[in-house]
């Protein structure tokens, strides 16, 4: 069969490129975001941990971050850490889907109303960085409000 | 308005009648012409946004059409990803059904009420959106909550299409009872196949709206769950990506080789690559959500991996219509390694753009096992990088194979010749080049961290915190203007030529004949039996779309509440 020269290939490839990107996630313990609680979005002032969002230090380095998404900003949307600090956000929308994406960081999650979601960060490098609203949430008449203008930073010292 | 000489076997048998009668032609063009409608509106909202992007803001001297940058994104996602997409291949699939099996269609009148459905649905979808009233994006995910008007009438364009799917099988099942014993003709089944893959595929968004966003708008429901709605939605969502470029196959498959003087390399290579599209299409949605909360990373991974199953046929297809080149090239003349590349034809309207789209095609195809990579996906998800990708596969691909294809289909189905052809190729160059430095620079913002979906010229952080990489935005921001105009410039020469052609070319005086479809190297005769029956991958498609989706939506629904209000927030 003529064909067979390019079947072979053709299942070849993609099941080598899987190996590979297997291997590569665990081997470096990559981990996207998975199911962790369901919250009353109603709710969500009044529902630890969301009821005092902010920056918390765990000692050794390690620091959690609650943070809450709302038209059209984070709680908080200043946070700073030291150099080499590890950074588990907690997340939540309490009205539309927010996104959150830091800068030069592991940190890409939705902000789904109604769930909680985890993600870790280590900072690495000193410096100012930007941390956005990556889901389109919406437009005000004020142009300084609206979805491009949800942003905050991370500062590393 | 000389025909542009090209040495390849024709596709035009005019010793023989054309198959195609008038109804068949006429509701094939009206589909093309609410197609062709709708991307030249989309296409002229994308070069306000591309401009926006660069700082130059023109919205102002819109109003009060248009009202925001996203009241824009909405409508230039909805016309061209949904609208210019389904009816094109709508109009397309018939057209070929009709063609391949050599036989009208069983029930014209359905057909003419399917077009009407379609577009009363459209124009549902349309009013809300143009009054502001959905600016919900094409993805509308609640609580967004757009006016009813918007969900009725997508719910009844896809409603259409299921009629559509009806329409082709009625043609094979009338063909069937004629020939028991024979292969199907390969564009006949391909046509069924998409339709059929996209008719079990869309059962998610159908439920999406019947069960979630309809009963929202129309306060039955006071409240919903973003979290299911959002799943059901990608259950569809990524096989529509296979509803757009499943056509376009068709043409490399079927068309194509002829075009370029030779002979599809495999046959029933090509028939397995389709069965395994409709059967891989719709278990790996989930990849659009990696970064969702709320869905188990388990689940993740298994459709991580279908998706690199789905690979498998893509790479099928990718071989064997190189191959199908190749012998085209070489029967042109061309030797070596690559010299039968430069025998291709670089100058015909109806198949050089195709040949282009397929080059994007290479890309596009590469950036999306990326974004289905798993961990990979936390690189680029919901940045500028995916608005790179879509445009080559879904705005390049597949739209300037359906370009390309329009300049036959047009001048076939209206009798009249192809408006100035010099135009039509210059036409497709330009999109090809257009979208390569518009989607170059969009994955490099991607990768930069650059979001998607924003209205990044009037963003305040790109002012006021001038972190380097968004200083790096500053430097390449525009060249999405500069891609986008190109693109723009392109469009409105689209535009241009089919409605020359449509209205004011030439009439033809001599009939175009029976259509030909591209003979194979390696014909059918040999193809696996199992090969020209539905049922069992119809069933196996149902099977491992259960399977991929049930656990998960079990879960869901027994976790979740309809607990979110809907909101307005525009």
């Amino acid at each position: 069969m003529i064909e067979a020269s390019w079947i072979v290939p053709s299942a070849l490839i993609p099941a080598i490129m899987l190996v590979l990107l297997l291997y590569a996630t665990f081997s470096v313990g990559a981990h996207v975001p998975t199911h962790e609680e369901n919250i009353d979005p109603k709710l969500v002032a009044q529902t630890a941990p969301f009821n005092n969002p902010g920056l918390f230090d765990r000692g050794n380095g390690q620091y959690d971050v609650v943070m809450v998404g709302q038209t059209w900003s984070f709680r908080p949307n200043e946070i700073r850490v030291p150099l080499g600090a590890r950074v588990t956000f907690t997340v939540t929308s309490q009205d539309v889907i927010h996104g959150l994406r830091i800068e030069k960081s592991n940190v890409n999650i939705m902000l789904i109303p109604g769930q909680v979601g985890k993600a870790t960060a280590h900072f690495t490098e000193r410096g100012e960085f930007l941390l956005v609203c990556h889901e389109y949430c919406g437009v005000s008449a004020i142009p300084t409000l609206g979805h491009q203008a949800m942003y905050g930073k991370v500062i590393v010292e | 308005m000389a025909t542009v000489a090209v040495d390849s076997l024709p596709i035009n048998d005019t010793t023989r009648p054309d198959v195609a009668d008038a109804r068949t032609n006429r509701i094939t063009a009206l589909f093309l012409g609410v197609a062709i409608a709708a991307v030249a509106l989309g296409i002229l909202l994308g070069f306000l946004q591309a401009l926006e992007h660069a700082g130059i803001d023109l919205y102002p001297y819109l109003k009060p059409i248009i009202h925001s940058y996203y009241q824009g994104l909405t409508l230039h996602g909805v016309l061209n990803a949904l609208v210019w997409t389904t009816f094109f291949i709508c109009g397309f699939l018939l057209y070929i059904t009709v063609q391949a099996y050599r036989r009208p269609l069983t029930h014209p009148g359905l057909a003419e009420i399917t077009f009407g459905l379609m577009v009363v649905g459209t124009v549902m979808a349309a009013i809300p959106m143009l009054l502001d009233e959905a600016t919900v994006m094409f993805t509308f995910y609640p609580p967004l909550l757009a006016h009813w008007s918007f969900y009725l009438g997508l719910t009844l364009v896809v409603a259409g299409t299921w009629l559509v799917t009806l329409l082709v099988s009625l043609v094979h099942c009338a063909w069937r009872k004629e020939h028991p014993d024979e292969r199907m003709p390969l564009p006949g089944m391909m046509s069924i196949a998409t339709l059929a893959m996209w008719s079990i595929a869309s059962s998610g968004i159908a439920l999406e709206m019947i069960f979630f966003n309809l009963p929202l708008s129309l306060g039955v429901i006071p409240e919903t769950s973003p979290i299911i709605a959002r799943t059901l939605f990608w259950l569809t969502g990524h096989p529509i990506v296979y509803f757009w470029l499943l056509p376009a196959y068709i043409s490399w498959y079927t068309l194509v080789p002829r075009q370029v003087g030779g002979k599809l390399f495999s046959d029933p290579m090509a028939r397995v690559s389709f069965m395994l599209f409709l059967v891989l299409s719709s278990p790996i949605g989930l990849h659009h959500q990696f970064t969702d909360p709320g869905i188990s990373s388990t689940w993740k991974l298994v459709h991580a991996f279908g998706t690199f199953a789905v690979f498998f046929p893509s790479l099928l297809t990718f071989f064997n219509v190189v191959a199908s080149l190749e012998n085209g090239g070489r029967a042109r003349g061309g030797t070596g390694w690559i010299g039968w590349i430069f025998k291709l034809p670089w100058n015909d309207p109806t198949v050089t753009p195709q040949i282009l789209a397929m080059l994007t095609f290479v890309f596009g195809g590469i950036g999306g096992l990326i974004n289905a990579s798993y961990s990979m996906n936390l690189v680029i998800h919901n940045t500028a990088w995916i608005v790179g990708h879509f445009h080559l596969t879904v705005g390049a691909a597949v739209t300037l194979t359906y370009m390309s294809l329009s300049y036959w289909v047009l001048p076939r189905t209206l009798g009249r010749k192809l408006w100035a052809p010099q135009l039509a190729m210059i036409q497709g160059w330009l999109w090809f080049f257009g979208m390569i430095i518009f989607s170059n620079a969009l994955h490099r913002l991607g990768l930069l961290d650059m979001p998607r979906r924003t209205a990044i010229g009037m963003s305040p952080y790109v002012q006021e915190i001038a972190t380097p990489v968004v200083q790096e935005w500053r430097a390449i921001l525009p060249l999405v203007a500069i891609g986008g105009t190109i693109l723009t410039i392109s469009g409105v020469l689209y535009i241009l030529i089919c409605v020359m052609t449509a209205f004011f070319s030439r009439k033809v005086t001599v009939p175009n004949g029976a259509l030909l479809f591209s003979e194979a190297q390696a014909d059918a005769s040999h193809a696996p039996r199992a090969l020209d029956q539905w049922r069992p991958w119809v069933a196996t498609a149902i099977v491992l779309i259960l399977v991929a989706y049930g656990p998960t939506l079990l879960e869901l629904i027994g976790t979740t509440s309809l607990n979110v209000p809907g909101r307005r927030v525009w």
